[in-house]
């Protein structure tokens, strides 16, 4: 069925037009001004709101198979279409872990079969993710996955992640980091700084996660192989990743909305829905991730959804896993960035769309293009509104803005030309 | 005066004058240790859970001889926190043992903030008893009432707190109180113990044993919990005690006057000599006196609200 959007502002990542867009089997037909359709042809008015490519959240965790007490894929995705996301990349660590074609198959055809979300899950690294033995990449590509990590823990061994590297961009695929130096992190829970001082919450350096970070950037100097960088959260990590892009080397990376939104003087409260990992920082390296942001350094956005169950979050602080959910708060707090002045909307595009497709080799999407599948997002940049249990399609409510008045929406999410979610 | 919080949870939170008229009423409550009947009837027919999900015996006996000269009646109830099987949450034992018509709390656990996650979730009155490395507010009350009673004032008064400062709630409380109440701190300890950030506490941190010491009225010496501190913090107790411990001949750096304190139990021989734990300057056995008349009066200034 054909869709007509009518009037909007359309963003790319390097220009903006108020245009009309045609949608016909699934894919953009036409762009040009005052399009004119059959009478019965389905038309969204789009007069003051802004269209942009739909998003692209490059770091999920779905919980599916084997937690889905925490979230499934079906909300998973229902959470991703509220919140204007049209492609995720789940993480692997399930239960059992992603590590083989058959689960990645699995994962991609409940998605498929649910159709608000296409999903590339991201297949672990090393079988079980014990950091010791490669899995079955190859094997996992050719089922659809195009990106590999041990996310949520870090592969301690220098040569397991070298081999891993190697053998990832052997087969085109790329691997996502998640850096942290586990010896120096050990039973701490928040940032090391002021507020674990005045708390006695044991700390975490910022250079738990920048030492690893400069071992992963040397790896991927030694393989030539791409790493992507996953929640950066520190000013030192920043400054690694610059001087590695300077040099040429073939690193990407990302930030959580998370962290360029709180310090970790929320903690002052103990409230488990702000402990994370990497946690919160201090407000100059939340400075500095936002003008990381604004000067292309740090190349997406992504979520790094987390959904738990709130009884698991309804523990001593020590004790409550980490993680926020994040979905739809994306397009809220990133619009944040952009009333604040320090990114633009075509810099929004290219943080959650653009880039993101160029990293993962998407062609067909990131863009709104005649030719490209009809992803797309409408937002409505001044809406206020309520973020509340109604609201939240997530299983899980692990966030400290559950219950907070948000500005910015996605108003309409289509995927492949679909309406998907209206909210 | 009166004391109108649900909890005492952190001296974090409290006034300069709330800390102040917790004091006044412990010493209105130490005479009462010393007659031949020991008792007064102020909390009849009242409860007070002492739940203690580490490990303590002084601080819960003190407690429990508190809530018993008062006549409240008491329980005890001890379980592991850090036990990762699936039992029962902290906050439904909490809701359990409320249940069954407690009036206080007395809480001791493992970890930080725990103490304020459970107040947060019970009508019931809630006394912190040492949360992790967070406060422990009565151990801190009871320094400073035997630190009046020696030293009659806390402005500019000059105090060194030597040890494990990063992990210790003594400290913390101490901390927080004796900023409120004008007193000069200074830290001094292994560096691995001190917080790489102490900018919050707006104390001295000495580099060496007789900056700490110098022209200092109290000497504060924490225990260092030898089965707990890893290897890594420090190389050994023989070398800890020569660096940072604390001897008779290294207390002449002090004024003349000055005391030494100790949260107790003491490891002799590490953080104190003996020719300091037993010298005349010694208040720690004081301070174990005033323990009962601080935690008597926490649990009088809480448990006389509500149906009083």
């Amino acid at each position: 069925m054909d869709l007509l959007l009518k009037g909007g502002t359309i963003i790319n990542h390097d220009e903006e037009a108020v245009s009309d867009i045609l949608i016909k089997e699934g894919k953009i037909s036409k762009i040009a001004k005052n399009i004119n359709t059959e009478s019965k042809t389905e038309t969204i008015d789009c007069t003051n709101l802004i269209i942009t490519p739909g998003l692209i959240d490059m770091h999920v965790h779905f919980r599916d198979p084997g937690l889905e007490y925490k979230e499934d894929i079906f909300s998973g995705c229902d959470a991703a279409a509220a919140g204007g996301v049209t492609t995720c990349f789940p993480m692997a660590n399930t239960k059992p872990v992603n590590d083989n074609a058959f689960l990645t198959l699995y994962m991609i055809d409940k998605a498929k079969n649910y159709g608000k979300t296409d999903i590339f899950p991201v297949g672990a690294i090393t079988k079980g993710m014990k950091g010791e033995e490669l899995a079955e990449m190859g094997e996992m590509k050719q089922a659809g996955a195009l990106a590999f990590s041990d996310d949520g823990l870090p592969i301690v061994s220098s040569e397991v992640m070298r081999r891993g590297l190697e053998y990832a961009s052997g087969i085109g695929a790329f691997i996502i980091t998640h850096s942290e130096d586990l010896s120096l992190v050990g039973d701490g829970v928040i940032n090391e700084g002021e507020i674990s001082t005045i708390t006695g919450l044991k700390g975490i350096p910022s250079e738990a996660e920048e030492i690893m970070i400069s071992r992963d950037i040397l790896l991927s100097k030694l393989t030539g192989a791409h790493i992507h960088i996953a929640h950066v959260s520190t000013k030192g990590s920043v400054d690694l990743i610059r001087r590695a892009k300077d040099k040429g080397l073939n690193v990407t990376c990302e930030a959580a909305p998370h962290h360029f939104t709180f310090t970790d003087e929320e903690l002052l409260n103990y409230d488990t829905n702000y402990k994370m990992n990497p946690p919160l920082r201090g407000k100059e390296d939340v400075e500095y991730i936002k003008s990381a942001l604004k000067d292309g350094t740090i190349d997406i956005i992504a979520t790094d959804h987390a959904p738990h169950h709130p009884d698991e979050k309804f523990v001593e602080f020590d004790k409550a896993p980490n993680g926020i959910i994040g979905l739809q708060t994306l397009v809220p707090l990133t619009f944040k960035l952009i009333d604040d002045g320090i990114i633009g909307l075509k810099e929004f595009v290219k943080l959650t769309s653009y880039k993101p497709a160029k990293i993962a080799g998407l062609t067909d999407r990131g863009e709104i293009k005649e030719g490209k599948i009809a992803d797309i997002t409408i937002i409505d940049t001044d809406k206020t509104y309520l973020y509340d249990d109604k609201l939240n399609k997530s299983k899980a409510k692990n966030s400290p803005l559950l219950g907070a008045s948000l500005q910015a929406i996605a108003l309409y999410t289509i995927k492949r030309g679909r309406i998907v979610h209206k909210n | 005066m009166s004391f109108k919080k649900k909890d005492l949870i952190g001296l974090k939170d409290l006034s300069k004058d709330e800390i102040l008229f917790i004091l006044e009423t412990a010493e209105k409550f130490k005479e009462i240790g010393k007659r031949d009947v020991k008792k007064v009837p102020t909390l009849k027919g009242r409860t007070v859970v002492n739940l203690f999900f580490e490990p303590s015996t002084r601080t819960r006996t003190s407690f429990e001889i508190a809530a018993k000269r008062l006549s409240a009646d008491t329980i005890n109830f001890s379980s592991s926190a850090s036990s990762t099987s699936k039992g029962e949450t902290l906050i439904d034992t909490i809701r359990n043992i409320e249940s069954m018509s407690a009036d206080i709390f007395v809480v001791r656990h493992a970890f930080s903030g725990s103490a304020k996650f459970i107040a947060e979730n019970t009508r019931t009155k809630i006394i912190n008893a040492g949360d992790g490395t967070n406060e422990h507010p009565t151990q801190a009350l009871l320094d400073l009432m035997t630190i009046k009673e020696h030293k009659k004032t806390f402005e500019n008064l000059n105090v060194s707190i030597i040890g494990d400062i990063t992990h210790s709630r003594v400290a913390r409380s101490n901390i927080w109180a004796m900023k409120k109440l004008g007193i000069n701190l200074k830290l001094f300890g292994p560096k691995t113990m001190l917080p790489v950030n102490t900018d919050p506490f707006g104390c001295n941190v000495c580099t060496n044993i007789e900056e700490a010491l110098e022209n200092t009225d109290v000497i504060m010496m924490l225990r260092i919990q030898m089965e707990r501190q890893s290897k890594t913090l420090l190389p050994s107790v023989k070398e800890y005690a020569k660096l940072f411990g604390l001897n008779r001949k290294k207390m002449q750096m002090a004024k003349k006057d000055a005391i030494i304190m100790h949260p107790g139990p003491i490891n002799r021989g590490v953080e104190l000599a003996s020719d300091a734990a037993d010298s005349p300057k010694s208040v720690i056995l004081n301070q174990v006196e005033n323990g009962v008349a601080v935690r008597m009066a926490v649990l009088y200034l809480l448990g006389i609200h509500n149906g009083g």
